[in-house]
């Protein structure tokens, strides 16, 4: 007599265990809250962090616009710079021993050490939104430079029996080689704009007009509103999750049918 | 007796770290001609290809081209098929008509009779990844082809493919020679396949010396009856000793 296995769905299998950890997890934690009355000013049950964020909508709605809005500028900034310096370092070696001294420290500056500063010469949402750029820069940038130079030596070789001019190099060539590169780039870079977007905002504090989440968050703290403190984090942890789940699936979309780091098995 | 295509006469090249690639080769490439560069790992048989499509300057002596001026004539196939990944075999056979100007609806014929020419005209939309290893040579083949160059300079095409692929695409590649006429140049570790192939041999020494010249007076097309003839396996055994001269480093 056959007999079948049945299998669960792939994305039950892919999303399936992770779901059921957090599931988990919240459970715990609600269950501790409950059976051990813990007051909300110590820690707020996962219910009551959901029900603030439905009742604190009004507050956290247009402070997380904020905070996106900050994000997706630098991003973009950071997009722009780091891929238009990382064309010019891989067109002319001068301009990338000229410049790339100067991106490193910017990069290796911790972010909080300089947003004091950056407060102190620009106005609060300036002087955030160059924060979150200057972290968010430079993984774009160096992984978008590696990316250039890696074009296959026997390619580029190819290009040249083909008298290509630098142009026709740099479009056909160079800039589909580097796209990897520059989709991990960011990844992390995505990531790291809305980090730059906190605590650039945290740093603002008191100079702040109050608006993005981060200064939601001490605000609450001020008033020890912890619930609050919490929704805005899960609203910023879930900002987090959603950008780099949007550029996975960019990803995905863009080398799906030739990267190995995007696609199925190879015939 | 016609002038060569491609002529090296007293030739050297030396790269920028010291290292003698080539010194005082002659070799004349005749046109229509299948010549197979045969020897040793590191005798510069790469290095030759390199300076007759242009990629490198010789150092020393001369190198003469007949067909300087047009660049369209030389098409290039390395060891790896060398394709770019991101781009359907169609592109990867239209990038050299895209970067001569060409737009890609008045390519399009171009490109798809290069494509049946290998045997991937119903492949034009895959990518290179859904391939096998013989049909991205293929590709490659036909991208090399698709500006009907006058030569093609081939470093090792067949090299990483299994022994049944590389059967096939040779008697493939002596009937794309027998349509177009294409003067090829092809550099092989393998002896039975440069016999198979060729028809003159230079048996190259280290720094490209070239240690004998023999010819392969049989006519195309050939198949397996040359294959397993006795005149295959007597150019073989020569083909061999003269190999062996060259790794011994015997110019006597």
């Amino acid at each position: 007599m056959k007999s079948f296995a049945v299998r669960p769905p792939r994305w039950a299998a892919r999303y399936g265990p992770p779901a059921l950890v957090f599931a988990a997890v919240l459970a715990g934690w609600e269950a501790y809250v409950r059976l051990r009355n813990v007051p909300a000013y110590i820690l707020p049950s996962p219910s009551r962090v959901l029900e603030t964020l439905f009742t604190d909508r009004a507050t956290l709605i247009p402070a997380l616009l904020v905070t996106l809005k900050t994000t997706f500028a630098a991003l973009a900034a950071a997009v722009a710079g780091g891929v238009g310096l990382a064309i010019l370092f891989t067109q002319w070696k001068w301009v990338e021993r000229s410049f790339l001294p100067f991106a490193i420290v910017l990069q290796v500056t911790p972010i909080v050490a300089i947003a004091p500063l950056l407060l102190i010469y620009l106005e609060e949402p300036a002087a955030v939104l160059v924060c979150a750029f200057l972290v968010a820069f430079f993984p774009i940038l160096s992984n978008t430079a590696l990316g250039l130079a890696s074009a296959d030596r026997n390619l580029v070789d190819l290009f040249k029996l083909y008298r290509a001019t630098r142009w026709q190099t740099l479009l056909h060539l160079r800039l589909p080689a580097a796209l990897p590169y520059f989709l991990g780039g960011l990844r992390i870079g995505g990531g790291l704009a809305l980090i730059g977007a906190i605590v650039a905002e945290l740093a603002a504090g008191n100079a702040g007009k109050g608006a993005g989440l981060a200064f939601r968050i001490s605000e609450a703290g001020y008033r020890l509103n912890i619930p609050r403190m919490f929704a805005a984090l899960a609203l910023i942890s879930a900002t987090g999750i959603a950008i780099f789940v949007a550029l996975s699936a960019l990803s995905s979309y863009l080398l799906g049918r030739w990267h190995e780091s995007a696609a199925g098995p190879e015939r | 007796m016609t002038e060569p295509l491609v002529s090296f006469q007293n030739a050297g090249k030396m790269y920028s770290n010291g290292t003698v690639a080539l010194s005082g080769l002659d070799l004349d490439v005749q046109g229509s001609e299948f010549l197979t560069l045969l020897g040793p790992s590191g005798c510069g048989k790469s290095t030759i290809l390199r300076l007759i499509a242009g990629l490198d300057n010789v150092s020393s002596g001369t190198l003469t081209r007949d067909f300087e001026q047009d660049h369209a004539s030389i098409g290039f196939v390395f060891q790896d098929p060398t394709l770019m990944p991101w781009a359907s075999v169609f592109d990867n056979v239209f990038l050299p008509l895209r970067l001569r100007g060409f737009a890609r609806n008045k390519a399009s014929p171009a490109v798809n009779e290069a494509l049946a020419l290998v045997g991937l005209a119903s492949s034009g939309g895959a990518f290179p990844r859904e391939l096998s290893g013989g049909m991205r040579m293929r590709a490659s083949i036909a991208r090399a082809l698709v500006l009907r160059p006058l030569v093609l300079l081939m470093d090792e095409p067949f090299a990483a493919l299994d022994e049944i692929t590389r059967f096939k695409l040779n008697d493939d590649l002596l009937a794309l020679q027998g349509e177009l006429g294409t003067t090829i140049v092809f550099v092989t570790h393998s002896v039975f396949e440069s016999v198979y192939l060729s028809t003159r041999i230079a048996v190259m020494a280290a720094r490209g010396r070239a240690v004998a010249e023999i010819a392969i007076d049989v006519p195309s097309p050939r198949g397996m009856d040359f294959r397993t003839s006795s005149v295959y396996a007597h150019y073989c055994a020569q083909v061999s000793r003269a190999l062996q001269r060259a790794m011994d480093g015997d110019l006597a």
